[in-house]
């Protein structure tokens, strides 16, 4: 395995995710299969929450894969910033959008699942209201991205915005969670007495998680593929404008 | 072989349809513009070996 | 420096300079609600920290893309780029030029629009408070919105949906302020938070507008 550096060689990028990303393609389809069917069709009902506590398979692993996401981008803009390494700015480009769809099923799931158990579709819990305001950040990225002409300008501003993002959407968490106490359980994994999870319904958790956290990683690596073609592609197009 | 939802069939295979519904548009999306900017890409390389 | 301030204090004075602009539209906010929600003094007193919070938060947005876009037309952002003031400092200061054209006189105002929505009596000095120890966050993360979006055509409705969100932290302790106050509870703790954050924004995101405008400016 080359080092993570030789990796901000977009050529050396391409050839090892030419075999790569079939595999994690392969890999997260069936992974995700597993823990989706093992959850829908062979956990038992729970006696208080009854068959919603299957949607516990969706809404965990896509709420995760949001957080995740804006993590990784982070990282990957840092990287950027401070070593200008040129594939990991394209790969944050590509998580955006992934951690859009993930911030969005979150929430639909969690809509569809506080329906019957609390009686309402949406609370201004603080957890909901961050995820919420977790979608507006992932927004504003990718607005700012499609906004800029040039590559390596909008790999910068975005970048820094997602730097400053952060900190003010951990502020807004921290924020919303002082406005009002909620409604929500604390987290799903978590050893709090009494909301301990049955091993029943943590094996396919797992699973699903895997698969999610796989689904991202097959379609980061696919998007950044694309955004190198098409970072070339404006290259080239430029330099023929120029001749 | 469906499994007996219960009361709350309509919720559960909602958040089901729903959420595979949206990865089935994301991986769609992904696909389609990658593809899209492959073609575009081996097109002009193509052209551009051809005429020099 | 002050002959920066003073130039931009100028700037957004004279006619066309969008002083004003601002104000008005926080007064036809708090006309419109009303209308929108009925008269009822209850609701009203009861929303009144929200809307003026919220009016004030939107009134700050109108002239943000004024901060840096007459001057990068020009070319006048370029010789400030490469003048001895640090451009971390020629942020700063057209934060402050922002604020006093746009803060300050919502702060002003405030008490005025808060007659108009039966705001409690005991919340006037926590709104003003609360809006003055504020208001100068908007203007600074305001600024760094600004910069960001310098450089784009049709940069306006971006500014709103990337500095909106980072508006979030500063409304919720702001607000809460104030309706703690209206109903006599003690408002130590957020007050607290909106001076840290205030203190915080100031403090930091100079660097990070100036390091963005350095980078729309290459």
């Amino acid at each position: 395995m080359a080092s993570f550096w030789e990796y901000a060689n977009p050529l050396k990028f391409m050839r090892t995710t030419d075999w790569l990303l079939p595999v994690v393609a392969m890999a997260a389809l069936v992974v995700t299969a597993i823990g989706l069917i093992w959850g829908f069709f062979l956990t038992p009902d729970d006696f208080r929450q009854g068959a919603t506590v299957k949607i516990v398979f969706l809404h965990v692993p896509a709420a995760m894969m949001a957080i995740n996401a804006w993590a990784m981008m982070l990282v990957a803009s840092l990287f950027w910033l401070i070593r200008r390494h040129h594939v990991s700015a394209l790969a944050a480009k590509a998580a955006a959008p992934v951690g859009l769809v993930m911030t969005l099923i979150g929430l639909i799931t969690g809509a569809v699942w506080g329906q019957p158990m609390w009686g309402t579709w949406w609370a201004w819990d603080p957890r909901l209201t961050s995820f919420l305001i977790l979608f507006l950040f992932y927004l504003g990225y990718i607005a700012l991205w499609a906004a800029i002409e040039d590559p390596d300008t909008g790999a910068d501003l975005t970048a820094v915005l997602c730097l400053v993002g952060t900190v003010f959407a951990v502020l807004s968490r921290y924020a919303a969670l002082f406005w009002n106490q909620g409604l929500h359980q604390g987290a799903s994994l978590s050893v709090a007495p009494g909301t301990r999870m049955d091993w029943a319904y943590k094996a396919p958790l797992y699973v699903s998680m895997t698969g999610f956290g796989l689904i991202f990683v097959a379609l980061v690596l696919a998007g950044t593929r694309t955004e190198i073609r098409a970072r070339r592609m404006k290259a080239l197009v430029a330099r023929e404008r120029m001749a | 072989m469906m499994p007996d939802l219960g009361r709350y069939a309509m919720e559960v295979s909602l958040a089901y349809v729903a959420s595979l519904g949206l990865l089935a548009v994301l991986v769609l999306w992904v696909w389609l513009r990658g593809r899209a900017v492959r073609r575009a890409l081996d097109e002009f390389e193509k052209d551009r070996r051809g005429h020099g | 420096m002050s002959a920066l301030l003073i130039r931009d204090l100028r700037l957004a004075l004279r006619a066309g300079g969008g002083f004003g602009l601002g104000l008005a539209f926080f007064l036809i906010l708090a006309v419109l609600v009303p209308l929108g929600v009925g008269p009822e003094p209850d609701t009203l007193s009861r929303i009144a920290p929200g809307i003026l919070w919220v009016g004030a938060l939107l009134a700050c947005l109108l002239s943000l893309d004024r901060i840096f876009a007459l001057d990068f037309e020009d070319g006048s952002l370029d010789l400030l780029a490469t003048a001895p003031l640090p451009l971390e400092a020629v942020v700063s200061i057209k934060a402050l030029a922002h604020w006093i054209t746009t803060g300050l006189p919502l702060v002003l105002l405030s008490p005025v629009l808060g007659l108009l929505l039966f705001l409690p009596a005991e919340a006037y000095l926590w709104l003003i408070l609360s809006l003055m120890l504020g208001t100068p966050a908007l203007s600074v993360i305001g600024a760094f919105g600004a910069a960001l979006t310098v450089g784009l055509k049709r940069g306006g409705l971006l500014l709103s949906l990337l500095v909106l969100p980072l508006y979030i932290p500063t409304l919720i302790f702001g607000a809460e302020v104030v309706s703690r106050g209206a109903q006599g509870l003690s408002v130590a703790t957020p007050l607290a938070l909106l001076a840290g954050i205030t203190a915080g924004a100031v403090a930091l995101l100079p660097f990070a507008s100036a390091l963005v405008l350095r980078i729309n400016l290459r």
